[in-house]
């Protein structure tokens, strides 16, 4: 009986009008960070209302594209319960790549553009195949790759990285459409930026993307169902690597060719994913709340900036923010799971456990 | 003792390591044993030794440590700025470095207990916090350490140096602590599966909370040591040597599973030796120190991997093949949806076993 009120209730929840829906979302931590872009914003329009031009404003979008999609990379990796630390070695990689092969021949720009993402989807094979096949744990395997990438590039490079990439290949991450009636103008990196979020959000619709979340919440039962669990973390990290990648390809547009290009990206996409709710660990959050995550950020660092705060401090305001933001979405977690929020779960009516026959243990070879 | 446990290995590999030493020093014309090398490598292991006990701790009780590259940077300049070249400045000067150390542990502690903040954030928010202390007040490098200070970081017993003395006797404290009090105890059931120890009468705050602040006190042990060796404190001192990283490396080595509850500190010493006369034998052969990166990272891979995959075939089969009674329902697995960490440390080991 009462499982079947419970059925009904969940299909009344999903078949309730679409407002409601939206504002049930925006109470779970994955929604609660567009509430907190929302207010960024504001605050950050009231510190400097110039910021809400078209123009401007488009132009901050454009900043924030690499740091979102490298969020959006990092969330494959995190949702599926592993994490990748090599995703800043990868842009550096990628940035030194681009400004040592290419150089001021525009011809080499495709060859090397390819070159480039085979690179990045073979770093991502490399630390899902490790990971999954020899069992290292993901942490220390991008952990290697991290060093070990760092330091080749930098050694390939005696240290200080040169080379100055043909110009079409900077107007990537520079240029832009130009003479758009409202907006001036529409960056590439928007562009691309929406390209990679509509990609990302298509794909975790897709048979993939739902077994990914499946693998990071329960690996074994995820194997049980007959997922092949480590082809499905390798795919994940060799997206994630493909994103590090872009996010380079970017940069090298706008900040130039440096070893310092990419420096701590890892962690910078680590906390943008986990400000978007996506919980470490695996298996909970939406990929668009993680680069709602990145967008964040960005406009805390503006409205920090716009206040006056020391550039000094900024590293604190961000420290406190990240722990109070996280503390309040786990807070969140723990209470909706204390109080059983799930009308299918009825506390008073606990499931019993399938109890094993004497076949099932004993028969079986 | 038919069976080789993680630390065996990591001995195994030590060993392979001290022969490879010999060969490719020796094929250079020098002596990997000689008593100047010794010591070099053992002062190698003090810094690192510290914060990899601590990090230990902070492992084994299912969390991570990623602040402590700036408790170093803030513990040495707390010491070199107190002590200002007063000998008998010394004692407080340690103490108040300590202290600092042990509140940003237990702040560390309390936001990973209390709020249920993954440790990788609260421990990174916590860095990022100390970091914008000591970038908005010290332009570089302050205090001066007098004399008698510094003599810490530069005397020793024969090839040994007093430094790696003061780390071994804190490893020994830790080592007892872990294996034979209350505490140490709770701190493995905690890390292995914090709802199963809450179950069994454990406050499973306390744990967590004083593996956090003995972290950071170790951490500022080892700042403490960086200021009497470079007689001054320095706000990068710590994120400059990447610590936390390389300490975390050095505890997987050493055995000690990332998810929590299990694992061995004289693993980690061993994991530590490692990295420290791998160090030697490259600065020895001239390596360039970028590519001492690369062979760093990969042997940090390559080393795990050898046991990552047999580690797990010494777990013993929970269901099947044996002739116990099938569990009940309502068996312990029916805690598992209530703590989110419990959860996690059993699909880890599901996955690997």
């Amino acid at each position: 009986m009462s499982v079947a009120t419970g059925r009904s209730a969940v299909l009344e929840q999903n078949r309730s009008p679409r407002g409601e829906r939206v504002l049930r979302a925006l109470r779970t931590p994955s929604g609660a960070i567009f509430v907190l872009v929302a207010v960024l914003f504001v605050a950050v329009l009231a510190a400097n209302p110039s910021f809400g031009e078209p123009g401007s404003l488009i132009r901050f979008i454009g900043r924030t594209a690499p740091i979102a999609i490298a969020a959006i990379g990092q969330y494959f990796v995190i949702v599926s319960g592993e994490f990748d630390l090599s995703m800043g070695s990868v842009v550096t990689a990628q940035v030194i790549i681009a400004g040592n092969l290419i150089g001021q021949d525009e011809a080499r720009a495709l060859p090397v553009l390819a070159l480039m993402l085979v690179f990045g989807a073979f770093v991502g094979l490399v630390n899902g195949l490790v990971t999954t096949l020899l069992r290292v744990p993901s942490f220390i395997v991008t952990l290697g790759t991290m060093l070990a990438l760092l330091g080749l590039v930098l050694y390939w490079t005696g240290g200080a990285a040169t080379g100055n990439p043909a110009d079409s290949f900077r107007q990537i991450g520079r240029g832009g459409i130009r003479d758009v009636p409202v907006l001036e103008i529409i960056p590439y990196p928007v562009l691309i930026l929406a390209a990679v979020a509509a990609g990302a959000f298509w794909l975790m619709r897709r048979p993939y993307g739902r077994t990914l979340v499946a693998v990071g919440d329960n690996a074994q039962a995820a194997a049980l169902t007959g997922a092949p669990v480590w082809w499905i973390r390798t795919r994940a990290f060799m997206l994630s690597s493909l994103a590090a990648t872009v996010a380079g390809i970017i940069l090298v547009g706008y900040a130039g060719v440096h070893p310092s290009v990419g420096r701590g990206y890892e962690f910078t996409a680590i906390t943008a994913v986990v400000l978007g709710g996506v919980v470490l660990g695996g298996g909970r959050g939406w990929v668009l709340s993680a680069a709602a995550g990145a967008f964040a950020l960005e406009l805390l660092f503006t409205l920090l900036n716009f206040v006056g705060v020391q550039s000094t401090w900024r590293d604190s305001v961000q420290g406190a923010i990240i722990i109070l933001a996280v503390g309040a979405a786990a807070q969140n977690w723990q209470r909706r799971r204390r109080t059983a929020a799930s009308p299918t779960h009825d506390p008073n009516r606990p499931i019993e456990a399938p109890r094993p026959t004497p076949g099932t243990t004993e028969g079986g070879t | 003792m038919n069976r080789l446990t993680s630390t065996h290995i990591v001995y195994l590999v030590a060993l392979l390591t001290v022969v490879a030493g010999t060969v490719l020093v020796g094929s250079t014309g020098r002596n990997f044993f000689s008593a100047g090398n010794i010591s070099d490598i053992l002062t190698g292991t003090s810094i690192l030794g510290f914060i990899a006990i601590g990090q230990t701790l902070v492992i084994l009780v299912g969390s991570l440590d990623l602040s402590v590259p700036y408790v170093i940077s803030l513990s040495s300049l707390i010491g070199a700025g107190i002590m200002a070249d007063q000998a008998g400045n010394i004692l407080p000067a340690v103490l108040a470095a300590l202290l600092v150390s042990a509140l940003i542990g237990l702040a560390n502690g309390a936001v990973v207990a209390g709020l249920k903040v993954h440790g990788f954030i609260a421990t990174l928010g916590m860095g990022l916090i100390v970091s914008g202390y000591l970038g908005s007040t010290y332009q570089g490098s302050s205090g001066q350490a007098p004399l008698a200070f510094r003599l810490i970081g530069a005397t020793g017993l024969g090839p040994v140096p007093v430094s790696t003395l003061i780390m071994l006797a804190c490893a020994a404290v830790v080592l007892v602590m872990l294996n034979t009090t209350r505490l140490g105890h709770a701190m493995y059931a905690v890390g292995g599966d914090a709802s199963v120890a809450r179950m069994s009468g454990i406050r499973t705050t306390t744990p967590v909370i004083a593996a956090h602040v003995l972290c950071s006190v170790l951490a500022g042990l080892a700042g403490l040591l960086l200021a009497a060796r470079l007689g001054v404190g320095s706000p990068t001192i710590g994120s400059q040597g990447g610590y936390a990283l390389l300490s975390i490396a050095a505890v997987v080595l050493g055995g000690t599973l990332l998810a929590g509850g299990k694992g061995s500190l004289v693993g980690t010493l061993g994991g530590v030796l490692i990295f420290a006369m791998l160090d030697n034998i490259m600065s020895v052969l001239q390596i360039n120190p970028f590519l001492k990166d690369v062979v760093r990272g990969i042997v940090i891979v390559v080393a795990v991997a050898v046991y990552a995959r047999r580690r797990t075939v010494h777990r013993q089969a929970r269901f099947g093949r044996t002739s116990t009674p099938p569990p009940g329902p309502g068996d312990a697995r029916s805690g598992d949806d209530d703590g989110r960490s419990g959860r996690d440390a059993g699909t880890r080991d599901g996955v690997t076993a």
